[in-house]
């Protein structure tokens, strides 16, 4: 079924009873704007205890050092300052920071302090802490300890650590952490991709192409920043995370301190896209220097130094061969990946490009199908998820071999992927990498989006420009791109040896006065849960919007719960919320039945009223919260209240989808690129809120453009960050962008009753490639066939002038970002005026 | 330490201050205005924006004694008498922004956005906010924010 979204506008935020009318696609204002509107939000670094001590952070210089001596006086000598901490201090205390996912049996994980003991192995590791009475007196005595280093030789490019001449590790003999693969003649999924590529070699059309993801940072706007008291039973950890459930447990596991001993809170958290799923050095380091001082410990980190050594992500190399028949059928495609793990096996490590692993054929029905990933270790920041994370990879893959098969097949780009994808009549179809997707409809989705772009009219112009030799040349780029969801079903995850479940909680608490507390075990930071989760209750229970409240992120609170990523949260949390408010309805039905002398076979319920079928006598559902709570006349056997909880644990995942059509203008003779038009329409199933769902598209489309254009983690020779402020790293400003036309169609997922798919990370997997096949489709006439990301200026004015070259030689000192004066004068930091 | 008399959200506050200490942190660490954040270290996100006679100033881009003797208001003085200030309500009307923590500071450049120029273009909108980052919203709501708000005030 497929089903135009209408957005309302306005507040709809009144103070009336608003029981009766229908929540769940309701564009309502957002409950969570009133605080952060006047500032009266509770960030973690708003948190000011009594006695509170400060950290700061001594971090390496160096890539790759021993660590020879630290000398730690002066700085303890200094004003105010109360304790240094080194690695050698807390050696046995500090344990190794977690990896959940080993991906084989073998994979190599080497120890991972959290304050390095003898060799730091990037720049921006942890080597000393100090710890004073206020923040400015830590940093300034930061700067007095003195750390001797005998620098070693580090390997920072990623195919040159692949050939393991530097290594990262000496101890592992190797900078391959592991090899993973999945092969469909293997699997049984399909036939051998190399049988199909020897048969396109003899007759038919095979691609190969090179492509790279370059590194990125998360680069959300609150910095990390965690707040530990260590007074009392428990010890409670504020922290700007989007995972305090997890953070509880390694807090817990790594440094051996009793489960129940251990409460983390995230209040309100200022933004997180992956970056903030870590479990992370300084966490620990905060709770070792409470323990150690008995006083509450704040530390907040700068941002260069959250540019520099929160998690970085995407870095992959990308060698891709694609075999299709003549027409342009497409039977096979071989995936050879080197990843860039850093220098560590981070919290997801080298799973995240696995999340890639089974979206390379993207929606399309291939014979054959196989995947190998390499990660490797370098000398660099280690790398995470961020937004996303292995799908934008995999989606950028395919997409860009699909536009350069319709190049080379000769018809455009939309047709070319007609005639390879899955057909809405196909569904559920079961994918040559194992997967089922439930629901979809990529006809629907595509014919929308084609006729809002004004798609046949833009062409056209494009052929008028190149006809007319215009040195301002109109590239048109499309994606369409499905992805997979709502993590994750436990037992898919337990056979990939991750080492947790994917479930998700929700406990409805039914109040006397009618009033309805909501506590979730995901963890938002921007997402708006408080009001989707309120008409999503206000839908099922028949209550007011304004009478439910969402609690959440607070382990004490909460007490079960496996956070927020992966676009997870409504998927997965939002159904395990459905079923608990049927719960509630179910408890419910012996106590009317008992009140209203019926039989409970006769009860039925309907916004917000209980009814004894086939009368007018009934029940509010408040009325009967307030029997329950009394609890003065129950049923036989009844126990007081109409609280509920449920676990659900999806059954497979969900599989969002779209079409995203990029116009951009480029300046031939600077390389300048102009966005023009960006039109999308996103199939997310089930819409609770079409304000948000458009928030997430808008804010996804933006970090995905930023990728293809702008964003770059970029390293000199010796391996420090270059990149490490806003002024180098470039998060797009409110200039360099446009307004966007997003739409939707509606697919619902069918697994699950709410039939929501998730939409987090949608718009940032489908536009990098969006981007760069405008910005290539524009140069086409000139013989370019790649660009390599991001595509400044300097990149394309070189492809246009070294047709052969797609962008310069690609290794790491290419990619330092360059900026002819035009493009500089129209950044905010002033580097251009 | 020097001694500064400022007038913050409409009251007077006299406090000696280490002569290196920014407004930002005099308005987070004394006073309790935790309304107003720091995003970075390089002036470049404009989370702190808060303004100072009337004109909006990065707050981590001015020393505290600088503000000696002036009138500075932050995100939490805008409401008046529990009504809020009408970009503040633009941003809430048009979902304007989701984690929140660039918020305050592009409300205050909003403002004094429309202050400069009642009437602006989308083009002089994205202009006059260019100096704030956000890395939620892709700035479409902001910028329909900011019309909205512009258009309520004619």
């Amino acid at each position: 079924m497929t089903a135009t979204e209408t957005v309302s506008t306005g507040s709809t935020s009144g103070t009336g009873s608003t029981t009766g009318r229908r929540e769940i696609g309701s564009a309502r204002t957002r409950k969570e704007d009133q605080r952060l509107i006047t500032g009266r939000t509770k960030w973690t670094d708003n948190i000011v205890l009594p006695g509170m001590l400060h950290l700061a952070m001594v971090r390496s210089p160096f890539a790759h050092a021993t660590i020879t001596n630290v000398d730690t006086a002066e700085a303890k000598a200094a004003p105010n300052v109360v304790t240094v901490l080194t690695g050698a201090d807390v050696t046995e205390e500090q344990g190794s920071l977690p990896n959940v996912w080993a991906i084989t049996a073998e994979q190599k994980t080497p120890p991972h302090p959290s304050i390095a003991v003898d060799r730091v192995t990037f720049a921006g590791e942890i080597v000393a802490v100090v710890v004073a009475r206020s923040a400015a007196e830590a940093r300034d005595a930061a700067e007095l300890v003195d750390v001797d280093y005998e620098e070693l030789p580090a390997v920072l490019d990623l195919k040159e650590a692949a050939e393991d001449r530097v290594l990262v590790h000496p101890d592992l003999g190797t900078n391959k952490s592991a090899f993973w693969q999945l092969d469909s003649a293997a699997a049984g999924t399909g036939t051998s991709v190399d049988d199909e590529i020897a048969e396109a070699r003899r007759d038919g059309i095979v691609l190969e192409r090179e492509y790279r993801q370059q590194r990125l940072i998360p680069a959300f706007m609150e910095p990390r920043s965690f707040v530990c008291d260590p007074t009392g039973e428990q010890i409670t950890l504020w922290s700007a995370t989007q995972i305090p459930h997890i953070v509880k447990f390694f807090v817990s596991v790594v440094l051996a301190i009793p489960e129940h001993k251990v409460r983390v809170i995230a209040p309100d958290v200022g933004g997180g896209f992956g970056g903030k799923l870590q479990v992370n050095p300084e966490e620990f380091i905060t709770v070792m220097a409470a323990r150690r001082t008995g006083k509450p410990c704040k530390y907040t980190e700068t941002r260069s130094e959250s540019l520099m050594a929160s998690h970085h992500g995407r870095d992959q190399w990308q060698r891709l061969t694609l075999a299709a028949k003549k027409d342009g059928t497409v039977t096979g495609i071989k995936v050879d990946l080197l990843t860039d793990l850093g220098s560590y096996v981070s919290l997801l490590g080298g799973g995240t490009p696995l999340l890639g692993a089974f979206m390379f054929i993207g929606i399309y029905k291939f014979a054959a199908y196989q995947f190998n990933c390499t990660p490797v270790f370098t000398n660099k920041t280690w790398t995470d998820a961020y937004r996303g994370a292995g799908r934008p990879e995999a989606t950028f893959a395919i997409e860009r071999l699909m536009d350069e098969l319709a190049h080379e097949v000769g018809v455009d780009s939309l047709e070319i992927r007609e005639r390879n994808w899955i057909t809405h009549e196909e569904f559920p179809f079961t994918t040559v990498a194992g997967l089922e997707y439930d629901s979809g409809n990529y006809e629907a989705a595509t014919a929308k989006a084609k006729e809002m772009f004004g798609y046949d009219e833009l062409r056209a112009e494009q052929t008028r420009r190149r006809e007319a030799n215009d040195p301002v040349q109109l590239g048109i780029g499309v994606s369409t791109f499905t992805e997979m969801c709502g993590l994750a079903p436990s037992r898919i995850l337990g056979q990939l040896n991750y080492g947790a479940g994917g479930w998700e909680h929700a406990s409805v608490r039914m109040l006397p006065t009618g009033k309805v507390e909501v506590i979730t075990g995901v963890s938002p930071h921007g997402q708006g849960h408080e009001t989707a989760w309120s008409q999503i209750v206000a839908d099922r229970l028949g209550v007011a919007f304004e009478d439910v409240e969402v609690l959440h992120g607070d382990t004490q609170v909460s007490h079960k719960g496996l956070d927020t990523y992966g676009s997870r949260s409504l998927a997965v949390g939002g159904q395990a919320l459905v079923m608990a408010t049927d719960r509630v309805i179910e408890r419910a039905k012996p106590l009317v039945a008992h009140l209203l002398e019926a039989s409970v076979d006769d009860i039925e319920f309907d916004s917000g009223r209980f009814a004894v079928r086939g009368t007018d006598r009934g029940l509010g559902i408040g009325e009967v919260a307030m029997a329950a709570f009394a609890a003065h006349n129950l049923p036989d056997g009844m126990e007081p209240g109409l609280d509920a909880e449920a676990t659900y644990d999806p059954v497979g995942f969900s599989y969002p989808h779209g079409t995203h059509l990029c116009a951009v203008e480029i300046d031939t003779e600077t390389g300048g690129v102009k966005l023009r038009k960006y039109t999308c329409v996103d199939d997310v199933g089930t819409i609770v809120n079409p304000l948000i769902v458009a928030g997430q598209v808008h804010g996804g489309v933006t970090q995905g453009i930023a990728q293809a254009l702008w964003e770059e983690a970029v390293h000199d020779e010796a391996g420090t960050l270059v990149s490490a402020s806003f002024v180098d790293y470039l998060v797009p400003t409110a200039a360099d962008l446009i307004s966007f036309d997003t739409g939707h169609t509606t697919s619902p997922a069918t697994n699950h009753a709410l039939g929501s798919k998730g939409v987090g990370e949608a718009g940032a997997i489908a536009s990098t490639p969006a981007v760069v096949n405008a910005v290539v489709d524009a140069l086409r006439p000139f013989g370019v066939s790649d660009v390599r990301m991001p595509c400044t200026p300097e990149r394309i004015w070189k492809a246009i002038h070294d047709q052969a070259g797609g962008g310069g030689d690609p290794t790491e000192q290419d990619a330092m970002p360059h900026f002819d004066e035009a493009d500089t004068a129209d950044r905010t930091d002033g580097a251009g005026a | 330490m020097t001694r500064i008399n400022v007038q913050v959200d409409g009251a007077s506050y006299s406090d000696d201050v280490e002569p290196r200490m920014l407004l930002v942190h005099y308005l987070r660490e004394r006073l309790g205005k935790t309304g107003t954040v720091v995003g970075c270290d390089t002036s470049n996100c404009g989370a702190c924006t808060v303004h100072l006679d009337g004109k909006s100033v990065k707050s981590c881009n001015v020393l505290a004694v600088q503000a000696d003797g002036h009138e500075v208001t932050t995100i939490e003085g805008l409401a008046q008498d529990g009504e809020l200030h009408p970009m503040q309500k633009a941003f809430h009307e048009c979902h304007a922004l989701q984690c929140g923590f660039c918020t305050p500071g592009m409300i205050m450049q909003s403002i004094d956005l429309l202050n400069e120029n009642a009437n602006p273009s989308e083009e002089e909108i994205r202009l006059g906010l260019e100096g704030n980052l956000c890395r939620c919203t892709g700035y479409h709501n902001i910028v329909k924010a900011v019309q909205s708000a512009a258009g309520g005030a004619q």
